[in-house]
């Protein structure tokens, strides 16, 4: 069957999709938490700032979370998803943990989803974690890029947490992704 | 201050670029021209789902009220409109249905103007209507609200720009690679012909299927009229055998 076709979030979006706690994956403070942050910038450079990013990830041992909850938090389940509009600056904030290699060897990320006003469908990107390069120069989709494409896939390690900025045009234009379906 | 284009030249451009896509819309379409600076210019890299890309988010009735599906309860009173129910199915590629999944909705009031600090169209806004709803599809895929109808609005991308009415829809599938967020239109619309947004999809059988059908059984004597739009997301990639283990 032909899927339906995407169409933007426009600039109203904020009425139905952004809700409290939608990007505090854990509580801010909690000893093993994170900051995963960065702007979505647009192809004259400047900030973006009616974007949304969502994240959804595996939970520091590398589990897929299987519970609900993640519309309101309970303070204490980790649910994997988060969702967070960006500032009139074009950035973004999650507050969340580390997630884990889903399988022994693999390179851990976050699976990334961007949708603003004038981007026509939303887009799929990974945000790799910029530990373990021996993993991540197995992995068949960052080996087959070239080293500057494939540097926008990589977060960026800071005090607090990473730094992931996405550009949606320009020289540094991140890579997005597109999934084939599988023929079964 | 810029001057805006006028429609007549928006059509010509819309008419120019007919047929220069698959089914889903161009990212890279001129006519929309808040689209000039957010469209990647690389085709995207083909990647095999991996890890929880296999996997969807989990909402449950934690998440979501049932009265949420209700938009015209929101308030004390009744909002100002023509009352409709909006059903359907979501289903995946193979045509499964995607069960206890989140469906997510926002819109404009009867009047065409949304809730929203930055929609500054001169249209009052009604006290008894905020335009946000969620349900959880059932077991079968199926999905329903009750709203008003929105009204189309205008819009700055040039010279007497207006949008046809349309909901906006925000869907989950079974694995995470189906996300789609998208525009729910309603039979008829004589602005569909006008409308970059809606013309980005450039093949029409494609566009189509944003188009809502009207359902006379689904309308209730004296109380609302009724639509019905099934909504197919991509293939999972998940075999069904992998559904039945928990990772």
């Amino acid at each position: 069957m032909t899927a339906a076709p995407g169409q933007t979030v426009g600039p109203f979006f904020h009425l139905g999709l952004p809700y409290d706690g939608g990007n505090e994956l854990v509580p801010p403070g909690r000893p093993d938490a994170i900051r995963l942050h960065g702007r979505i910038v647009d192809g004259a450079g400047a900030g973006v700032p009616d974007a949304m990013v969502e994240i959804w990830q595996a939970d520091p041992s590398g589990a897929v979370c299987r519970t609900p909850g993640s519309l309101r938090r309970d303070g204490w389940t980790f649910t994997g998803f988060g969702r967070a509009a960006t500032d009139a600056d074009g950035r973004y904030w999650f507050t969340t943990l580390e997630p884990g290699p889903t399988e022994p060897g693999r390179p851990p990320f976050f699976a990334v989803t961007v949708f603003a006003r004038g981007l026509l469908d939303g887009l799929f990107t990974r945000a790799y974690l910029p530990g373990d390069p021996a993993a991540r120069a197995a992995d068949p989709l960052l080996a087959a890029l070239a080293p500057e494409r494939r540097e926008t896939l990589i977060a960026v390690p800071e005090e607090n947490g990473l730094r992931f900025d996405i550009h949606l045009q320009g020289d540094r234009e991140t890579v997005f992704l597109a999934f084939p379906r599988r023929v079964s | 201050m810029t001057t805006l284009p006028t429609q007549a030249a928006i059509s010509d451009e819309i008419e120019e670029l007919r047929f220069t896509s698959g089914p889903q819309p161009r990212l890279d379409y001129p006519p929309y021209r808040s689209s000039r600076l957010r469209h990647p210019t690389r085709a995207p890299e083909v990647a095999d789902p991996e890890g929880v890309e296999l996997w969807a988010p989990c909402f449950g009735h934690a998440d979501v009220d049932d009265t949420e599906a209700d938009l015209t309860m929101r308030h004390p009173g009744e909002p100002i409109g023509e009352r409709v129910v909006v059903t359907g199915r979501v289903l995946d590629g193979e045509g499964r249905p995607v069960a206890h999944q989140l469906v997510e909705v926002w819109q404009a009031n009867a009047a065409g103007r949304y809730r929203h600090q930055r929609d500054r169209h001169p249209a009052p806004l009604d006290p008894n209507f905020t335009g946000a709803g969620r349900c959880l599809t059932g077991a079968d895929g199926s999905y329903r609200f009750v709203t008003i109808k929105p009204g189309p609005y205008p819009w700055r991308n040039h010279l007497n720009a207006w949008r046809p009415a349309h909901i906006h829809f925000s869907l989950f599938g079974t694995d995470f690679t189906q996300r789609l967020v998208t525009q729910m239109y309603f039979p008829g619309d004589p602005l569909f012909g006008l409308d970059p947004i809606y013309q980005s999809i450039t093949d029409p059988k494609a566009r189509e299927m944003l188009v809502a059908t009207y359902d006379h059984d689904l309308t209730a004597p004296e109380f609302s009229l009724g639509y019905r739009w099934d909504i197919v997301l991509t293939g999972g990639h998940r075999t069904p055998l992998d559904t039945e283990e928990t990772p």
